[in-house]
């Protein structure tokens, strides 16, 4: 294999990889608080069809992952507001919610279709991504170099601030933090608002970075992926980058296998397609062989009922 | 002499009161006949459900109040598309067109339970006392492509995304090789398949996937402009639009499209349906009856590749092209026409082979 098409498959893997990141260090902060919303397909299809939106009518793509990520904040608290003030079931509110993002965003992309944006450019300038190995570091826009930089944002708030502590403490046993004087809703509510921006920049990652359309149904089921990732990774940023990694590089050889036809035709095409779920389930094993507890939150998906 | 007893004056009392709901009956015919769509994709794929939803738009401006038309969109192909087409029945529509390949067993079961509704399933094969299917030669349009490719590659590489090994995407694949390689008969196909119609980042990173090894020409058969926006971003030779003119998607690299036009397929349909006319049978045209066209040609299309295509198109609609002309051998080396020969409508419906030059 040339260098050149190893770096070409690295570069295809990373962008296949980012939204995915995004949206999972999202759900990974809301579920450390407790609240599981299944909803993540939705808002980032919710931010896709905004962020097309802005960055068709303004040609700014910051103004567009902003207005992404105000997008997904605002349909996650249609969430919070149903599952953490009237304290509604949190699964069938997240599926509701999907369903919702996907209905919207098909209804407010209509205008949008068959007209393309520009790609959201690279970050650095194009000089320092001449040669091919530089580009694989310099080579991508800015929404690549975020998503490494909230995986240790996200594990330096956990691990490290006294927040983070406090988020933590919220979902591991809301009663107590309830009894010693942390508002469980405010920080929920907080948690849930980070898991819609980041949902929804990771839904802004399709239009900017991977295929410049609006398109209904642009995310294809990633935001499923992703929801899968936060437990496949048992709730840590670092593992989630591997496990995002990972995904996007089967994901990638797939695609780069079957293209290259002969040398890799002793194994057969439906091997790599099923390679994604023969990894998941071969991480799954390793895991629980390892025979350690589940590290799930211990209040994830319950009601917060308190009781004065 | 007839007894008028009570029993017989109801009798009469009854016909009476049948008679009207007759005379309603046959008033309620000239309401508007209902019509139902189901897709695979949203009528905003750019591609294949638009030309769908452009054929049912067709129909609207031709039958105007005469017609009611629901349009549902993006239903997968499985059981949940058995519950959309019960409910399309039991909302009243008499006529439903499902309009992808996956729908066909569904159909059928459907079809069973309402036999005074009319199902019409595109690219299927089976068929019941109401159940018809329909499709167009785009294999015909394949063949134009594959003459422009064929004059216009430098590596001779050309990558095909497919979405599923099924006949109707095999006899493009076929199609387009043969043409390519009667102008060039170096010329290589890689297909890559994605399970999915519909997933524009998989087919962009399909797109990526063949351009970085080498090909110079993408062509798709699924069913957005994913794959020729990365064409365009890497400036390679060129790509074809599939369903609808794409060529906004990639002024540069779109060298021409295969458009259907279901308009007229369906209107006839309807006329037959209201005429009482419609039979169940299988409806397949193609370039000569213009439900397959040839977009407008990229400017950077040299003039003698257009007069070529030109000529592939004009054979085929006159009927001295076929495009699966023997000797063609298949990717194994077995001899599959022989010399002369074509293969018949049958012969492409059942196509799980690929000819020489093809990796799939």
């Amino acid at each position: 294999m040339s260098t050149d098409l190893l770096i070409s498959i690295i570069i295809t893997v990373v962008g296949a990889s980012t939204p995915i990141l995004i949206a999972a260090l999202g759900e990974l902060v809301a579920e450390k608080s407790g609240v599981l919303n299944l909803g993540v397909e939705g808002m980032m299809l919710t931010g896709a069809v905004i962020g097309f939106a802005v960055a068709f009518v303004t040609g700014n793509a910051w103004l567009a992952i902003a207005a992404a990520a105000l997008a997904g904040v605002l349909v996650s608290m249609i969430f919070a507001f149903l599952t953490l003030s009237l304290s509604a079931n949190q699964v069938a509110t997240g599926l509701a919610l999907t369903i919702f993002g996907t209905g919207f965003s098909a209804l407010f992309g209509q205008g949008y279709t068959g007209r393309p944006i520009a790609l959201f450019g690279p970050l650095f300038p194009a000089e320092l991504a001449t040669h091919p190995t530089w580009r694989v570091i310099f080579g991508y826009s800015a929404l690549v170099y975020f998503s490494l930089v909230m995986v240790v944002a996200v594990w330096w708030f956990l691990k490290k601030t006294r927040a983070g502590l406090i988020l933590r403490a919220v979902g591991e046993n809301d009663v107590s933090a309830h009894s010693i004087g942390y508002s469980v809703i405010g920080v929920r509510y907080a948690a849930v608002a980070f898991g819609g921006a980041m949902a929804g920049i990771a839904g802004a990652c399709f239009p900017l970075l991977l295929t410049p359309q609006w398109a209904e149904r642009l995310t294809a089921g990633r935001g499923w992926i992703a929801l899968a990732l936060v437990v496949f990774a048992a709730w840590r940023p670092f593992r989630l980058l591997a496990g995002a990694y990972l995904f996007g590089l089967v994901m990638t050889l797939e695609l780069y296998a079957k293209a290259a036809g002969g040398r890799f035709s002793i194994l057969p095409s439906e091997f790599w397609a099923a390679l994604p779920y023969l990894a998941t389930i071969l991480v799954l094993v390793l895991i629980s062989l390892r025979g350690r507890q589940s590290n799930a939150p211990a209040c994830l998906g319950k009601p917060f009922l308190p009781s004065n | 002499m007839t007894k008028l007893n009570r029993r017989t004056l109801m009798k009469i009392g009854g016909a009476g009161l049948v008679l009207p709901v007759l005379a309603g009956r046959a008033f309620a015919q000239s309401e508007p006949l209902k019509i139902g769509f189901m897709n695979v994709g949203p009528k905003d794929d750019n591609g294949w459900t638009f030309g769908h939803y452009t054929g049912m738009l067709a129909l609207e401006e031709h039958f105007g109040d005469q017609i009611e038309t629901t349009f549902v969109e993006s239903v997968p192909e499985g059981p949940d598309s058995e519950r959309v087409l019960r409910e399309l029945a039991q909302q009243g529509n008499k006529l439903i067109f499902a309009t992808s390949f996956g729908f066909g067993d569904y159909v059928l079961k459907v079809a069973q339970e309402y036999p005074d509704v009319i199902f019409e399933h595109a690219t299927g094969y089976q068929r019941a006392d109401n159940v018809g299917t329909y499709n167009a030669r785009f294999h015909e349009g394949r063949a134009v492509l594959g003459t422009i490719a064929g004059h216009m590659s430098q590596t001779g590489k050309i990558g095909y995304i497919g979405s599923f090994p099924i006949p109707e995407v095999n006899m493009g694949i076929n199609a387009f090789t043969l043409a390519a390689q009667k102008i060039n008969p170096d010329i290589q196909v890689q297909v890559v398949w994605l399970s999915t119609w519909n997933d524009p980042a998989k087919e962009a990173d399909a797109a990526r996937a063949l351009i970085d090894q080498g090909c110079d020409i993408l062509v798709q058969h699924t069913d957005g402009p994913a794959a020729l926006q990365v064409a365009e971003e890497r400036g390679i030779i060129g790509g074809f639009g599939q369903g609808a003119d794409m060529s906004a998607f990639a002024p540069n690299t779109h060298l021409t499209a295969i458009i259907d036009v279901w308009g007229p397929h369906y209107i006839e349909t309807v006329q037959e349906v209201m005429d009482g006319t419609w039979v169940a049978e299988d409806s397949w045209p193609g370039l000569a009856e213009g439900e397959v066209v040839i977009g407008p040609y990229n400017e950077k299309v040299p003039e003698d590749v257009v007069a070529a295509a030109e000529a592939v198109e004009n054979g085929i609609i006159d009927g001295s092209i076929h495009p699966f002309t023997g000797p063609i051998v298949d990717n194994m080396g077995t001899e599959r026409v022989a010399a002369g020969e074509t293969v018949d409508d049958a012969g492409l419906w059942a196509m799980d082979w690929y000819v020489q030059g093809v990796t799939a």
